[in-house]
């Protein structure tokens, strides 16, 4: 049988993957650092151009009415948001790559394979692309969290290979058990397509075998998105990993997650599962991030009990889905915010250090300050940071709307515990030391290199812009 | 034009606020300045937009027309996914609370400009945080769509705390983390009772919903004890109130005249227009608490006053007095008992506002809030301590001066309600008001008699202290001599809002 393939349903895929096929190739054959970055910023920016207009093609790959790439407006705008967020990292790395602390051809080529599994998953239209997908997404990441040359004198850490090994144990984990899910499911009702999925079983008998299928996969896809109980993995992971990439762990490889759950859970009957691990990862989440002492450790602490927020809504089954995309992109672009806001504020390739020595770098920075309280305010539901307002709006709507009035309490209190994290490191941004008001501090310059300001200039941007029109990424999204 | 006028009302201060930001220093205090003077003719130009025939009989039998009509108003879709429609609009219950914020952000800009609190941030910072609030307070009275009223509820939250935490005294931080939390419990308890009401409704507009609209009475008693939370946290409400002195204390002079002046007030306007208005059934339900805690608030209120040591502390417990009696007229759910409610406000913003202005200067120029520390300023400083009385007594409800109506007339709405326990109230709330007298005499026997204790650095009234001060003192008079100046066009919408119940 020959199926006809419609190509242009593929471009964003095809773009991707040129993309990581071009930096490779370019590093190659000019083996300078200009070239590659700019390859693979080039890709990145076409795979985000085209990923809009090719929303509308026809699904393809099919077998009867049930396809296996299957294009949509949400789709869509995920592959927007996943070659965004390549740019993004690859702007906040480029003082690293400049100083030759990972090698610039590597590193890019790993970025865009990356890139290339996050577009994959949206279009997944069955079982085995998604878990391509997420997997492609997650791979090149192993690489990237342990990738660091140490200049000759520095002192030399493990915390990168502790945390790549880590994190690979934990994915591979989280892996094998989705795919013993969808075998099972498989099994037991013979659907791997989305649209045919059901939890329900062809023969009574295996109704056990569908449910432990079903539950099995949520389970997995779960670790990627370090929802509590599976959570222990995130918070040494990101602190040892490069900023850049924690940040591209913490918004991307969630973001994966997140969308191959929503896939998933329409279909299934998993909202009293769903619902157990969105109270669980948003309180403990939480009530973890109130003791930590290191930024990287609040902010993966604060992105687990984020990652619970999300959840809520897909408790909801189907109806939840729009507002959990809406909140995770409204979240994800907040949290790369924060992220390139630290990565500024700290020498280059320095780690995100204790929450301490933030103190008084508004009297330095005003600037990135300012983004980094936008960003938090955002996490927090607050204004100014109207993203995030509009956020917890959608969701709280979303549960009252579907009859989970409850999880919508559970919700509004937890964003309460939260301010009080988020405004203690705020709040150290504006504080001198003891008996020091910070208009008298004097504080050495760090100059911030172009790439990243111009990172954060779009990160705050986009953020502002969606606080005040948040309606375009409702549109965008349906 | 007038709908010109609404959007500027908020457009002005948040330009401003931005261009503050901008500027150095001094240059910077003075545009603030400017941008709340613009605002403040603005707020005041709104009357113009008035009908005066419209108003007074645009109420009846529903036929099917909103029954509020409001004198001015504007609708822009906004989020149409989440049904958030840009709707502004002021009638007689919103307009006082408008004007009143726009004079007291005038004034605090004003006095900030001369005058920054020592040991903070720069003056241009604080100054742009004050046109924030305002753009914060302005819109909360002016939004006539839930979902827009809970984003501008939500706006004044982070400003007040960095103006409490920047600028404030030596507990400062403690004080400004006890504030923004327990507000922020109360607007998660807003934002649940918003989409309990918008999701039943089908609309946020609160024009469609003031009456009820057909919610089903379960909805009602939901969204009305979430509203009544979630406004008793902001008003506050006794004994959910514990936030306010600590915050009161640590703030700066300026911090405390607009805390103490408006934003209390965006939790009774809030029962008004929102809790009464979306769930009038509700609210009929829970009267009978609503009004004892307002009666406790008021007993608790000024016996705590009684034993206060130090001079802001006591005018913040005053607060939680004074807004007892704002609640125990709501709780009446009488015309009387909310147009008192209404007066109250006011009159509490004005004469708090002067008596924080007045104990930041005592407490600037003697560097003690101690009231054992305290004494004599009547020889000291007696410009100062004749504004002080001027003050306590127009606080304490003398008849003639502001603080009179709104206290009164609870206690007569709470009397016409009639019944035993309406009646016991109103009993126990004008002993309460007696209380009050008390421990205002005590403060003027403590601060301005007795032997001079401190000799008060600059004894004499600076000029823009006088500028600062001079327009809340005619004002305690004016609203005393002729309350109708509040309450002139607020019968309609309150008969309006309601009408459920009748």
């Amino acid at each position: 049988m020959i199926q006809s393939v419609n190509h242009l349903a593929l471009l964003p895929l095809y773009l991707a993957a040129g993309t990581a096929v071009l930096v490779l190739i370019t590093d190659l054959a000019t083996g300078r650092r200009a070239p590659v970055i700019g390859a693979a910023v080039a890709g990145g920016l076409a795979t985000a151009v085209a990923a809009p207009p090719a929303a509308s093609a026809d699904a393809t790959f099919c077998t009867g009415s049930a396809c296996s790439w299957v294009p949509s407006p949400l789709a869509a705008s995920m592959a927007v948001l996943f070659a965004l967020l390549t740019l993004g990292v690859l702007g906040l790395s480029t003082p690293v790559l400049r100083l030759g602390a990972a090698p610039a051809g590597e590193f890019c080529f790993l970025l865009a394979c990356a890139m290339t599994g996050g577009v994959v998953i949206g279009y997944a239209g069955d079982l085995i692309t998604l878990i391509v997908g997420l997997e492609t997404l997650t791979l090149p990441l192993y690489v990237l969290v342990g990738l660091r040359r140490f200049a000759p004198g520095a002192p030399v850490t493990t915390a990168g290979s502790a945390a790549a090994v880590t994190f690979l144990l934990v994915s591979i984990v989280s892996t094998a058990i989705a795919l013993v899910g969808a075998a099972l499911l498989f099994a037991a009702t013979g659907a791997l397509h989305l649209t045919a999925l059901t939890g329900t079983a062809a023969a009574p008998d295996l109704a056990p075998l569908a449910t432990v299928g079903v539950s099995l996969i949520v389970i997995g896809f779960a670790f990627k998105v370090a929802a509590v109980p599976l959570h222990a993995w995130a918070p040494p992971t990101y602190d040892g990993a490069p900023l850049p990439i924690a940040a591209y762990l913490s918004t991307a490889s969630k973001l994966g997650g997140v969308l191959a759950l929503a896939l998933v859970v329409p279909r299934l009957d998993t909202g009293p599962l769903l619902a157990v691990l969105a109270v669980l990862t948003m309180t403990v989440g939480n009530l973890v991030a109130l003791r930590q002492t290191r930024m990287v450790r609040l902010l993966a602490w604060s992105s687990v009990a984020q990652a619970g927020y999300i959840l809520a809504p897909l408790a909801a089954g189907a109806a939840g889905v729009a507002a959990a995309a809406a909140y995770a992109v409204l979240f994800i672009v907040l949290e790369f915010t924060a992220f390139a806001a630290v990565v500024a504020l700290r020498p280059p390739s320095a780690d995100g250090g204790q929450i301490a020595e933030y103190r008084g770098v508004a009297r330095r920075s005003p600037w990135l300050a300012a983004a980094l309280v936008l960003a938090f305010a955002g996490l927090a539901g607050l204004p100014p940071g109207l993203a995030g307002l509009f956020a917890k709006v959608t969701i709280i709507d979303a549960l009252i709307d579907t009859g989970w009035g409850w999880l919508a309490g559970v919700v509004a209190l937890n964003a309460v515990i939260a301010l009080a994290y988020y405004l203690r490191a705020a709040a150290i941004l504006y504080t001198g030391p003891p008996g020091i008001a910070v208009a008298d501090l004097r504080m050495p310059k760090l100059p911030v290199s172009r790439p990243v300001a111009a990172t954060i200039g779009v990160a705050a941007a986009i953020a502002i812009g969606l606080g005040f029109a948040p309606q375009l990424l409702f549109d965008a999204l349906t | 034009m007038a709908s010109f006028v609404l959007v500027a009302v908020l457009a002005v201060p948040a330009l401003g606020a931005l261009i503050t930001a901008l500027l150095p220093d001094r240059a910077g205090r003075i545009a603030a300045a400017v941008a709340a003077a613009i605002t403040f003719l603005l707020t005041v130009l709104l009357i113009l937009t008035r009908d005066p025939g419209a108003g007074w009989f645009a109420y009846g039998p529903r036929t099917g027309a909103p029954p509020v009509v409001p004198w001015a108003q504007i609708d822009v879709a906004w989020i149409p996914a989440l049904e958030v429609d840009f709707h502004l609009g002021v009638d007689g219950i919103s307009y006082p609370l408008i004007v009143l914020t726009g004079l007291l952000t005038l004034l605090c800009c004003g006095y900030t400009v001369k005058q920054v609190p020592a040991g903070g941030g720069s003056g241009r910072t604080l100054a742009a945080l004050l046109l924030v609030l305002e753009v914060g307070i302005l819109g909360t009275f002016l939004a006539l769509d839930l979902v827009l009223f809970f984003v501008f509820f939500e706006v004044v939250l982070l400003p007040m705390y960095a103006v409490i935490a920047g600028w404030g005294g030596p507990e400062r931080r403690r004080a400004a983390r006890k504030f923004v939390l327990y507000t922020l419990f109360g607007s998660v308890l807003l934002l649940l009772g918003v989409f309990t009401v918008v999701v039943a409704a089908g609309t946020a507009d609160l024009l469609a919903l003031a009456g009820g609209l057909g919610l089903s009475r379960t909805t009602q008693y939901v969204a009305f004890v979430l509203f009544a939370l979630a406004f008793a946290v902001k008003a506050p409400l006794w004994p959910l109130h514990t936030w306010l002195p600590d915050a009161h204390t640590e703030a700066p002079t300026v911090g405390s005249v607009i805390l103490a002046g408006v934003l209390l007030k965006m939790g009774t306007y809030g029962l008004i227009r929102v809790g009464v208005g979306a769930a009038p059934e509700g609210a009929a339900w829970a009267a009978p608490v609503l009004g004892i805690l307002a009666v406790a608030a008021i007993l608790i209120g000024s016996l705590v006053c009684l034993r206060q040591t130090e001079l802001k502390r006591l005018i913040a417990y005053s607060s939680v007095g004074h807004m007892g009696f704002v609640l125990l007229g709501i709780a009446t759910l009488t015309v009387t008992g909310m147009q008192a409610a209404l007066i109250g406000n006011i009159a509490h913003g004005v004469i708090t506002g002067l008596l924080f202005f007045l104990a930041g200067a005592i407490k600037d120029r003697t560097h003690t809030g101690l009231l054992s520390e305290l004494g004599g300023l009547r020889e000291t400083a007696p410009r100062l301590a004749g504004l002080l009385a001027f003050a306590s007594i127009a606080s304490l409800g003398l008849p003639g001066l502001a603080g009179f109506w709104g206290e009164a007339f609870a206690v007569v709405a709470a009397i016409e309600r009639g019944g035993p326990l309406w009646t016991t109230l109103a009993v126990l709330a004008a002993a309460g008001g007696a209380v009050t007298a008390a421990y205002f005499l005590r403060l003027l026997r403590r601060v301005t008699h007795g032997a001079a204790k401190p000799e008060p650095a600059q004894p004499r009234v600076q000029p823009i202290e006088w500028i600062a001060w001079s327009p809340l003192v005619l004002l305690a008079l004016l609203i005393g001599l002729i309350p109708a100046l509040v309450t002139l066009d607020t019968h309609a919408p309150i008969i309006a809002i309601t009408e459920a119940l009748r």
